[in-house]
Formats: structure tokens, C-alpha cells, sequence
């Protein structure tokens, strides 16, 4: 079980959190072609490396958040608040 | 090829066993190839077996990381069936089903497939309508379901607690008799066997790392760790790792992958008669011919390529196991483990050609892809050597996606995610 932190309550057992898949995904407006609104909906980059997310403390604050995290060895780099740009991977650090 | 059969294994007796030979050839790279499969579990190896028994191919290689079916073909629990609700994909699992049916006999090696039935139990008046609809919905398609009533259940699989009294009690189950499991390395072995004996080359620790095309965009080969390779056609099927090895094409797939779990209690004396699914509280099970338990457990929720994942999973597998099934109360849990299955967001897979010419994928089967070994080799050599879909398989496609025609499996495919 993962061990996370919580921007605003502090690190909790995995349990108590919800996935909400890759982060920094933004809904294109209504312009956008075929491709791109497919794109959107259900293109993603599946990463081997360090990956953005999104979490939500479910059974905790409710809110949303965002994690870096290595999906080659599950590591919470770092967490952060929804909004925020995404922090420089540290990718030495992860392998 | 050493042909198995009662007569041979006598001799080999006779000449204590001394005079087997390898069950395929382990060779280097050729420079070039007509085509070249990237993955090597059983649906590689099975497409690479068709292309050159039914499609007359001789120069083909298929390519693995790591070792022969080592990957999720080693990390599955072995259930076979084609109850799925749509017709694109019963058509699909019933075309694999019935190729399960005679393969130990095609591929004279003995996959194991044993038809002791799979009973898909429902706990809650919605499960009972949709076990139903499933019933009904096989049928029209003259795919064999049946429903049970608890009592029926009982008789069928005696060990289930069919008491009205507990958490999530038995209303009844949806039985299809020709499922059932079989080896999960024998039908790789086998495949790899017959293919090997057809003159394709197995080339195992061998990881793609690029992949090539002319200035056209149609492919020319790919760049391992033991060397480029020319290729006039790439069918790529490298399960969990789709995504990585499509991106080197500049191809995005709709994939997410998840970890699965499974696990494998102590051999115990013939305990359980058949295969028991359960939707609803997550539990499923068969005994395994050395007499495991064979007990699947849930996906985590989140992206992870690390085989593994957390323990409160295969634990809540267990709480409704014990439960359903009292008597494995006091069953030890051997060993556990985590394959990494990659999802499309309608839980159906992609068995088609892509945008790249030259380039095929079969990726997507997510949770369930080991049922349709024999069905998704079989159709996706079709798919490369043609260079078009068989009518079964033409439905799954990538285009889909941008189409809207969506083959929502979410509730056939029996994990919860």
C-alpha cells in the first residue's frame, strides 16, 4: 500500500484515496477536430518513468491534488496542490 | 520436431529419459526478416505459429525482452471462456474458445485446456439481471450459458456457502459448461514449439528499442539490444508494454495499465470442481491440476510498470473467498504476484493495423487477455498477413476511439476496475 501525502492533511495510508489518472490534461474547447476531442478523451501517455497524477483524498479532506511518481518503482516523488505547474521531475533521483 | 505420443515417451523411458530433445530452437537475429512479432508470450508466438501454418509465411522472428512467456502469460489465472455480452466480443472469445478446444491436438503438446465449467455467481438483484441478460445474450448467439438457481449452484460447486444469512449470498449463477482453464506456459510452449518447427525464429532476451521506418512512414525494422533488424511488417503485442513500444513509432495508444494480482494457495487434494467468479465481491477461483487454489485478486487503481502492487487487494479477495467459500478458512497462501494489464477505456481490446503501415498492434486485453491466446494469435496473423481485419476482429480497432464505436465491456470483463 502506497504511503501519501496529502498536501493538505499529511501522508495516509493509500485507502484513503482515490486515482484520478494523468494530470494536466485540458479540456479543449469546441473548435478542436475529431482527433484532438479523441485525444482528449482518451489518449494517454501510460508513462514508464515519472508520472503527473492526480489523487484525490477521498476519505480525508476531499480535495484534489497532484503526484509525481515513478511508475518503474511506484516512488511519491513529491506532491503538490491542484493548480500548481508540474514540478521538474527529478529523474536521477527516481531510476 | 520429436512428436509426443504414448509410443514416444516409452522409448524415452526405455532410454531413461536421456533422449529428449530442446522443445524449440534458440537462435541469434538474422539481419532480415519478413516479419517480426515484438512480444513473446502466447499471442506472439501463436501469431507467429499461424502466419506460418495458415498463411504459408516461413521468415518470420518473433522478439522478447526477457524470456519466453514471461510476462503476463506467466502471471495470469488461467480462466477460459466466452460468456462476454456483446456480440463483437463473444464472437471474438468463442472464436479463441473453440481453437482452445483442439489445440492440444493441433500443436501435439498437451496445453492442459480442461472444460470444468465456469459459474459466474450473483449476489444482488442487479447481478441477477445482468447474469440473465448475459445468458439470454449468449445464447442468441449460440454460445452456451445457463442460469442456476442457488440450490443449482450448490449442486454444481458444493463447497459454496449458498446460506441467505451472509454478507453477499448466492442468488443464483450464470454457468457456461464449455469454460474451464488450461496450462498457461504449456500453450505458449507449444505454440513456441510448432512455430519453432516451422522455421520462425525465437529470439528471446532481446528488447526493441526504436523502431524504423523510410521516408514514405512505412516500417523497415527495429533497433534491439542485439542489433537492428530489417522487417518488411512489425506486429507488435507486448502486452503491458504496448505503449513503450508503439511511442517508438510516434503511435499513442488509448492504454492505461494497472497492476492485477493473483495468487496460489497451498496444493491441496481435488477441492473445488470448477471455476467460480464472482463480480460483485471481487473473488474468483479453480484448483489448479497440482491442487492450488488459484484465486485472482483485484487491480490497483493507479499506473505502474512494477508487477507488483498493495496487499489490502488479494486481502479483500480473501475476506469474501473466506466468506463464499468457508472452507478455505484455514488454507496458507503460497505465493502472490502482479502482472501489469493494459486497459482501453471500453475494456475491449485492439487486434488491428494502425496508422504506421507495416504496423500491427494487439494490445488491450487488459485482465483477460489469456482466454483469447489462440483467438487473438489467430486473428491478428490473419490482420498482418492480409494486411486487412478478419471479419471478427475488424470491429477492434484504434479508429474506434475517434469514432464512438465503442464495445463497452466493463461488466463482462469480471474485475472491478
Amino acid at each position: 500500500m502506497l504511503l501519501i501525502a496529502c498536501p493538505y492533511c499529511g501522508p495516509r495510508a493509500e485507502i484513503e484515496f482515490a486515482y484520478g489518472g494523468e494530470a494536466h490534461i485540458a479540456r479543449p474547447g469546441p473548435e478542436v477536430s475529431e482527433e484532438e476531442w479523441a485525444a482528449f478523451l482518451y489518449l494517454r501517455d501510460n508513462t514508464k518513468g515519472v508520472l503527473a497524477e492526480r489523487w484525490r483524498h477521498a476519505h480525508g479532506c476531499g480535495r484534489f491534488f497532484n503526484a509525481l511518481r515513478d511508475t518503474r518503482t511506484d516512488r511519491i516523488l513529491e506532491t503538490y496542490e491542484m493548480g500548481a505547474a508540474r514540478p521538474d521531475a527529478k529523474q536521477g533521483e527516481a531510476a | 520436431m520429436q512428436k509426443f505420443s504414448a509410443f514416444s515417451l516409452a522409448r524415452q523411458a526405455l532410454g531413461r529419459h536421456l533422449g529428449w530433445q530442446p522443445q524449440w530452437r534458440s537462435v541469434a537475429p538474422k539481419p532480415s526478416y519478413d516479419i517480426i512479432i515484438v512480444g513473446g508470450g502466447g499471442h506472439g508466438l501463436g501469431a507467429a505459429y499461424y502466419l506460418a501454418r495458415q498463411h504459408g509465411l516461413r521468415n518470420i522472428a518473433v522478439v522478447e525482452r526477457g524470456w519466453l512467456a514471461g510476462g503476463n502469460t506467466a502471471r495470469n489465472t488461467t480462466i477460459i471462456r466466452s460468456n462476454y455480452l456483446f456480440e463483437q466480443s463473444s464472437s471474438y472469445y468463442e472464436h479463441a474458445l473453440k481453437l482452445w478446444e483442439n489445440l492440444s491436438d493441433e500443436l501435439n503438446y498437451n496445453v492442459m485446456f480442461s472444460q470444468r465449467g465456469c459459474l459466474m455467481i450473483a449476489h444482488n438483484v442487479h447481478d441477477v439481471q445482468v447474469f440473465k441478460r448475459h445468458v439470454h445474450a449468449n445464447r442468441l448467439n449460440g454460445i452456451d450459458n445457463e442460469w442456476l438457481t442457488p440450490e443449482q449452484v450448490k449442486v454444481f460447486c458444493p463447497p459454496l456457502n449458498i446460506s441467505p444469512n451472509i454478507r453477499y449470498p448466492v442468488l443464483g449463477g450464470a454457468l457456461q459448461r464449455r469454460a474451464g482453464t488450461a496450462r498457461h506456459d504449456a500453450v505458449a510452449w507449444g505454440y513456441a514449439r510448432a512455430a519453432s518447427d516451422l522455421g520462425v525464429d525465437i529470439i528471446e532476451n532481446c528488447e526493441v528499442t526504436g523502431i524504423d521506418r523510410d521516408a514514405s512512414g512505412r516500417v523497415t525494422g527495429v533497433q534491439t539490444t542485439r542489433g537492428p533488424i530489417r522487417a518488411k511488417k512489425i506486429g507488435v503485442s507486448a502486452a503491458g508494454h504496448s505503449s513503450v513500444v508503439m511511442a517508438m513509432a510516434g503511435i499513442r495508444l488509448p492504454l492505461q495499465i494497472n497492476p492485477l494480482q493473483a495468487l496460489v494457495s497451498e496444493p491441496v487434494k481435488p477441492a473445488f470442481p470448477c471455476v467460480v467468479m464472482s463480480n460483485t465481491i471481487h473473488a474468483y477461483i479453480s484448483q489448479s491440476d497440482k491442487g492450488e487454489m488459484v484465486i485472482g485478486a483485484g487491480t490497483d487503481s493507479y499506473v505502474s510498470y512494477t508487477q507488483r502492487g498493495g496487499l489490502h487487494i488479494p486481502a479483500h479477495t480473501l475476506e469474501a473467498i473466506c466468506e463464499l467459500v468457508p472452507d478455505f478458512r484455514r488454507l496458507r497462501m503460497l505465493r502472490s504476484w502482479g502482472g501489469i494489464t493494459d486497459n482501453t477505456p471500453d475494456r475491449s481490446p485492439i487486434t488491428a493495423k494502425t496508422s504506421v503501415p507495416g504496423l500491427y498492434v494487439n494490445c488491450g486485453w487488459g485482465t483477460g487477455g489469456f482466454k483469447a491466446t489462440p483467438g487473438a494469435a489467430n486473428l491478428f496473423a490473419w490482420t498482418i498477413a492480409r494486411d486487412e481485419p478478419h471479419p471478427i476482429n475488424a470491429p477492434f480497432t484504434l479508429e474506434r476511439f475517434r469514432e464512438g464505436t465503442l464495445i463497452d465491456e466493463a461488466a463482462a470483463a469480471a474485475v472491478a476496475h
